[in-house]
């Protein structure tokens, strides 16, 4: 599935819920089931640092792509997080470039990127992008 | 006067608002609180009618404009029952105040190897602009801390305060533990050592009612927005004597005496810490502001508020699963009716976000108090805190919303 399929699929399936509490509980199911950092690596340079979560976010590449490893201290941002890694873990940096990350808008979560939020979402993303094009400037 | 909570809320504009659909359950006061009509409708006045800057012109609006400005230091001083109208300088909030404190005295009174005091329970308000005069001066900076239940560990006071202690800088009412910290007992011993103080009313002014002649404090400050009137606004009381001998902070506006490239004397007090326009529409309002607080303190409505935090007090209290900072160890009328506290194995912004959708605004975070959040080994907090104008069923659905809340995370 291209990325503009998967985040697609993503908006779609969120489409499906009226409510914003079932929304929140199925970010929450899936902030869950997504692998915790091991301790050892949530080190501060992996650390997002926010007023509110912390995001600690690891990347290796294998095969000329990004592999994307991330952790949250809160649950719903865990499980927004879980969707992104689910979209661009495993993309080339060309493929992550080409996104322009609306789909967290388009999905109906824009307060939770709200600046004054203040929590490490925003620059996760900012991140992700960072990194994928710090990957693309060495080819 | 007889007042139901309906009569108040009827008197603020932005309590009838909603939220996603929902009723507004404002829960987020030690921040800012909202604005009576009489506070916006006096803003607006100065905007519409007296538009023009003050202390300057000898024209009709701008009179009108300098008096708003002066009657609502007349009011701040009646407020505080401070001795002199000059002792009330206007700035741009708490944190100006206590900058303005740190660097003036600083520059007067401070010199290498002395020593300032603050407490363990600060806002980084109270601690950064200490620090930075420190760093300027060569001075150190020593902590009071407090105990597990938030309170102020007094017997370590004494030996904290040498004959190198120059001024003690501590909080009515932290903002994060919500206790009524013993100032009076603070000010007297600190000034037994010959250490002046300066008391950071940021909350402490919006529920106590503050004497400054009887606590004898050599500083209080406060904001405007925290206290009904508009953002953008706040005070500094200081003892005539200090601020006499203290050097002026900015330079310029109308603060001067007379201006020579030889040298320039400074306008007498208040307007020698007064440089530039000030935001005299926005300090206007502080008069109404006060005018609203003398009502609310001749109503029985003080009562009822006292009644919805014992309840909110005893719902958190018995939940197993909640920790509560900042704990009242008589009566619980040394606590006002704010509670920060965390939910085991819950995050603070989880629940912060999901009573967000219930319609409720509460604060979550470090809540500007790091070094508090580390004393207690967490990364944040939820804070919840209300004014006189919140009921008891607000209250009760709170409390319901954060069980579900809760339950939802778990």
């Amino acid at each position: 599935m291209s990325l503009q399929e998967a985040e697609n699929a993503i908006i779609e399936e969120f489409s499906m819920y009226e409510e914003w509490l079932d929304k929140y509980e199925y970010l929450i199911e899936l902030g869950k089931s997504l692998k915790d950092f091991p301790e050892s690596s949530k080190t501060d340079e992996k650390l997002i640092k926010g007023c509110q979560s912390r995001v600690w976010l690891d990347y290796k590449i294998e095969g000329g792509k990004i592999i994307f490893n991330a952790d949250s201290d809160a649950i719903i941002t865990k499980g927004i997080i879980s969707l992104l890694i689910g979209l661009y873990s495993g993309r080339t940096p060309q493929e992550i470039l080409s996104s322009d990350f609306s789909v967290v808008e388009k999905i109906g979560l824009k307060e939770n990127l709200s600046p004054t939020r203040a929590n490490g979402l925003v620059s996760m993303i900012a991140k992700i992008r960072e990194i994928a094009y710090g990957i693309e400037g060495l080819d | 006067m007889y007042m139901l909570v309906n009569d108040i809320r009827n008197m603020f504009p932005i309590l009838s608002r909603k939220v996603y659909g929902k009723n507004l359950v404002y829960f987020d006061n030690a921040a800012t609180s909202q604005r009576p009509q009489s506070v916006i409708d006096e803003w607006n006045r100065i905007s519409a009618e007296s538009n023009a800057n003050i202390h300057r012109a000898v024209h009709c609006l701008a009179d009108e404009a300098t008096q708003a400005y002066e009657a609502s230091r007349d009011a701040v001083r009646d407020f505080l029952n401070a001795e002199f109208r000059e002792e009330i300088i206007f700035t741009s909030g708490t944190t100006a105040s206590v900058n303005l404190v740190a660097f003036c005295f600083g520059e007067a009174f401070v010199k290498e190897g002395d020593e300032v005091v603050v407490t363990e329970a600060e806002h980084h308000s109270n601690i950064v602009p200490w620090q930075m005069m420190c760093q300027r001066k060569g001075a150190v900076l020593k902590v009071l801390p407090v105990d597990d239940d938030g309170h102020l560990m007094l017997d370590e006071l004494d030996s904290l305060l040498t004959e190198k202690t120059r001024i003690m800088a501590v909080t009515h009412i932290s903002n994060v533990l919500g206790l009524v910290n013993p100032i009076k007992e603070i000010i007297d011993r600190c000034h037994s050592k010959g250490v002046a103080v300066l008391v950071d009313g940021a909350q402490g002014a919006v529920h106590c009612k503050v004497d400054v002649r009887e606590l004898d404090c050599d500083f209080y400050v406060f904001s405007g927005h925290k206290l009904y009137a508009a953002t953008g606004t706040g005070v500094l009381y200081g003892k005539k004597k200090w601020l006499e001998s203290m050097p002026p902070y900015m330079g310029g506006g109308e603060m001067v005496g007379t201006v020579r490239f030889s040298g320039t004397t400074y306008a007498p007090l208040p307007m020698k810490y007064e440089a530039g326009t000030q935001n005299f529409a926005s300090a206007a309002t502080l008069k109404s502001a006060i005018d609203f607080i003398n009502l609310l303190n001749n109503s029985e409505l003080n009562k009822s508020i006292d009644e919805i935090r014992d309840y909110i007090l005893h719902c958190l209290n018995k939940d197993q699963r909640i920790r509560l900072y900042g704990v009242p160890r008589g009566t619980s009328d040394e606590k006002i009716p704010l509670f920060s506290f965390t939910v085991d194995g819950v995050h603070h912004e989880d629940l912060a976000l999901i009573l967000d959708k219930m319609g409720i605004a509460v604060r979550s975070g470090q809540m500007c108090a790091e070094p508090l959040m580390d004393r207690f080994g967490v990364t944040g907090m939820l804070r919840i805190s209300l004014a006189p104008y919140n009921t008891i069923e607000e209250a009760e659905y709170f409390v319901k919303c954060l069980n579900k809340a809760i339950d939802m995370l778990i």
